[in-house]
């Protein structure tokens, strides 16, 4: 293990446990402003999709084979399928799309 | 410690740990790609336990990124932590002590927040701990055997695992999509630059770190400014 990895390990282990244990060991009240309440509720899905899209369509050998997994993602999520479900179907999805389109 | 509280703990974190089990086999399988060793994979996911966050990490390290651009992206990725932990600290046993609560917030995650937020009675500290122990050994676990027998699986069974990770992200987006208009703005206005960033020509000289946390706040802010209303519970 490289020194430049241990360390970036350890930055992000703090980061995120600080993220963590702060506000439940901190803070009793609410949140005071409604617009930073508002920031902080929807990053996460800002965030999760900024991550998806695009680069969902590099995450398999074939941006097509991907792209047939992203609908199968999004067909099951419609359906309200829990995140096993989804992320096992999208990919099975691409594993049939791959033996047709890549030989 | 009260048995009971730990077992149905331990009870409600089994599907969770089916689940991590599976997605942190592709995100060793991810990192291996990579050229992160095994044992730098599974120190990643022991120490972090966050599936987004250290996937965009791990992204990080295998392009060079700086400490401080780690550093920013894992605190905006993980930024939700902080909204649930807060509002776990309303939920929880009142008389949970500030040395457990130092344990316990360890192991908020999206979905052992979800199923402890559900519980009828204050979640204590037996409680969370036995939620959290199972999927911890999974995402470790699974990380694991993705990292080191990852490679000795078919390539087509690993193409299609590499899609594992987004799928699930894709499975925490839609929902909220389904239910909430603002979200659904919000998350297009997101996955719109973030394609701009990626293939505008100067724009994509933007390192992705970067790119997903300028994605990110300008959405988030668009989104706070146009429906600030729209939000009470998350």
């Amino acid at each position: 293990m490289s020194r430049y990895v241990f360390t970036a390990t350890m930055v992000m282990a703090v980061v995120t446990y600080l993220v963590r244990m702060t506000p439940i060991t901190l803070m009793r009240g609410r949140l005071k402003s409604r617009f930073f309440r508002s920031v902080l509720a929807y990053a996460p899905y800002a965030v999760l999709s900024a991550m998806t899209i695009p680069h969902i369509l590099d995450s398999t050998a074939s941006p097509l084979s991907a792209l047939v997994g992203l609908i199968a993602a999004v067909a099951l999520a419609m359906m309200k399928r829990g995140l096993l479900t989804v992320a096992v179907g999208a990919s099975a999805a691409v594993f049939v799309a791959e033996l047709f389109l890549i030989h | 410690m009260k048995l009971s509280d730990f077992k149905e703990g331990a009870l409600g974190g089994v599907p969770i740990a089916l689940g991590y089990l599976s997605v942190s086999f592709a995100y060793g399988i991810m990192a291996a790609g990579g050229g992160i060793d095994p044992l730098s994979a599974v120190l990643i996911s022991m120490t972090n336990l966050t599936s987004a966050g250290q996937l965009a990490g791990t992204q990080l390290i295998i392009d060079g990124a700086t400490y401080f651009q780690i550093a920013v992206t894992t605190l905006v990725i993980n930024l939700r932590y902080m909204l649930m932990s807060l509002s776990l600290s309303q939920r929880i046993d009142p008389k949970m002590s500030t040395g457990e609560r130092l344990l316990v917030s360890y192991g908020i995650t999206d979905e052992i927040f979800a199923v402890a937020y559900q519980r009828e009675k204050a979640p204590n500290t037996p409680y969370m701990l036995g939620l959290i122990s199972l999927p911890y050994v999974g995402w470790t676990l699974g990380t694991l055997l993705g990292a080191t027998a990852g490679n000795i699986l078919p390539e087509r069974l690993c193409s299609a695992l590499g899609i594992a990770i987004y799928g699930m992200f894709v499975a925490i987006v839609i929902p909220q999509c389904r239910k909430s208009h603002p979200c659904l703005v919000v998350v297009a206005v997101a996955a719109a630059l973030s394609c701009l960033l990626k293939y505008v020509p100067v724009l994509s000289s933007v390192p992705t770190g970067w790119a997903i946390i300028i994605c990110t706040v300008a959405a988030s802010v668009l989104g706070a400014v146009l429906y600030p209303e729209e939000v009470d519970e998350v």
